[in-house]
């Protein structure tokens, strides 16, 4: 899958945006990882991520089943990191979510020293990937490139909407939703917060990052340069 | 996917949710209706919107009674006030439909989980992309846009008539008759899906044709497609063959997923590890 390498902006955009994903290789390392997953995800924890998640069960921010109609009154907004830990239970792919560079090159780091047998990868601009790397002193292996979209674009919608909708490579955040949500901010009916954790509850596998949407919603507003 | 009519209250939360915008209140009767055909079975209404199970007849109530004081009506946008979705049974071939467009699910009819393969982000344990390699990802109907397999056809037998070969454990890959041509299984052609991956490696003197080839049939497709392209680096993390050839075609490479290496280097560790391990008196090696 590609679910984190097309999202929508320039390489400025992604200043605060690195998605570490650790995934074991389906037939080689994949027996024995679910210990080791979570380890990776515990790992990051010191780092203050934005938000985690396995692509099995979703990400820190999740929808409720059984909702109380009190609970309009008193959303839960607070990512719950350790539910996503304690919820690994098959090899899978699982995400960190940082909102700056020190702090994945500080993780990168650590997982190195770990030595998980599970394979690495940073999702952000090509220049802020390798940094991280020359942090941790080892060279790039492979990289994947995005080359953006092409085809018919006049189908797709304004760049803010685009730069909040595909923070969900799966297509999970709809145009219209994150369209809305800049209205609801602009007209002050929720705050860029409340706006961020509708839409990531959507993602489901914690990939999202809600510190960029709340940057690019407040842009959106008028409120940030 | 089906909205339960005595359960739905029209609030119109779901309208905004479905990324295909399938989703509308029809006036004949006044509650959320599914348009089938363009539906992709992505099941995020049912599964992001977070449900409440009040009595209708209540919610319907209140609401009217709000609308009749033009007093406006501010509940949260990712609730469902009584639960009205229903998953469908899905058989054959509309089940490809979910495969493609829910990521928690394993593909049914494929057998092979995700909308693609591992592809580069496994690539240090697997070399499946060598220096040298270009391995190309073509995704169509994403961002919000859904694709059909008649489309994705098109441009798969384009493809193959520039001789190119398709990634056998890709799940569009399994869903053809014969690889060598792109054909498709005619009977899935109108399905519409949230996105779907062809997957396809050839050697860096290749890129231009595989581009020149995506940039003419894209021009006949009612969708939009991005391309993600792979590169082993060298012993330096340096990719000195396929970036430039990307750039050069006019691409600026903003983005880019970095397999760090990590997976190769605690098997590198594993095999050094081993070889150091005291051979038992005696023992064959």
């Amino acid at each position: 899958m590609t679910n984190t390498l097309h999202r929508f902006g320039d390489a400025e955009s992604f200043r605060d945006d690195y998605v570490v994903f650790a995934i074991p290789a389906r037939g080689k390392t994949d027996k024995g990882s679910v210990p080791k997953l979570k380890e990776f995800l515990r790992l990051a924890l010191p780092f203050k991520p934005v938000n985690m998640g396995d692509a099995s069960h979703g990400g820190a921010l999740r929808p409720c089943q059984n909702m109380d109609p009190t609970q309009h009154w008193n959303r839960d907004m607070t990512p719950n990191f350790q539910s996503v830990i304690d919820g690994v239970d098959t090899p899978t792919t699982c995400a960190v979510v940082f909102d700056n560079r020190v702090a994945a090159e500080e993780f990168l780091k650590l997982v190195l020293k770990a030595d998980l047998n599970l394979c690495v990868n940073i999702s952000t601009s090509v220049d802020g990937a390798e940094q991280c790397c020359h942090a941790a002193g080892i060279p790039r292996h492979s990289l994947s490139y995005s080359l953006g979209f092409q085809g018919k674009t006049e189908m797709l919608p304004a760049s803010q909407v685009m730069s909040l909708s595909t923070m969900c490579g799966h297509g999970m955040i709809s145009h219209s939703l994150a369209k809305k949500m800049i209205d609801w901010v602009k007209e002050g009916r929720r705050t860029p917060e409340e706006a961020v954790t509708y839409m990531a509850r959507f993602c489901s596998c914690g990939v999202y990052n809600p510190s960029r949407a709340k940057r690019i919603l407040e842009e959106a507003r008028g409120t940030m340069k | 996917m089906k909205i339960n009519p005595n359960k739905c209250v029209a609030c119109g939360n779901c309208t905004y949710v479905c990324p295909m915008g399938a989703i509308y209140v029809d006036p004949a009767n006044n509650r959320s209706t599914i348009n089938r055909d363009e539906c992709v079975e992505c099941y995020s209404c049912y599964n992001g919107l977070s449900q409440e199970h009040l009595n209708p007849t209540l919610v319907r109530t209140m609401r009217g009674i709000f609308k009749a004081l033009r007093l406006r009506f501010d509940p949260e946008p990712d609730v469902c006030p009584t639960a009205a979705f229903e998953p469908d049974e899905l058989t054959w071939p509309r089940i490809v439909r979910r495969a493609f467009s829910d990521p928690r699910v394993p593909h049914e009819s494929t057998g092979v989980t995700g909308r693609g393969t591992e592809e580069v982000k496994t690539n240090d344990v697997t070399g499946r992309v060598q220096l040298g390699d270009a391995g190309f990802t073509v995704e169509f109907g994403r961002p919000g846009v859904g694709v059909r397999f008649y489309e994705i056809e098109r441009m798969a037998m384009a493809l193959a008539k520039r001789g190119v070969t398709f990634e056998k454990k890709n799940p569009v890959t399994s869903l053809m008759t014969d690889t060598s041509t792109g054909k498709i299984k005619d009977d899935i052609l109108n399905e519409k899906v949230m996105s779907a991956i062809l997957e396809l490696k050839v050697t860096a003197d290749k890129i231009e044709t595989v581009i020149e080839t995506v940039r003419e049939v894209e021009k006949t497709l009612n969708t939009v497609i991005v391309l993600g392209v792979g590169a082993r680096c060298d012993e330096n993390g340096e990719d000195k063959i396929v970036g430039p050839i990307l750039e050069r075609l006019g691409y600026t490479l903003h983005r880019a997923k970095t397999n760090t290496g990590l997976g190769k280097i605690s098997l590198d560790r594993a095999e050094a590890a081993q070889s150091k391990e005291p051979v038992p008196t005696g023992a064959a090696r």
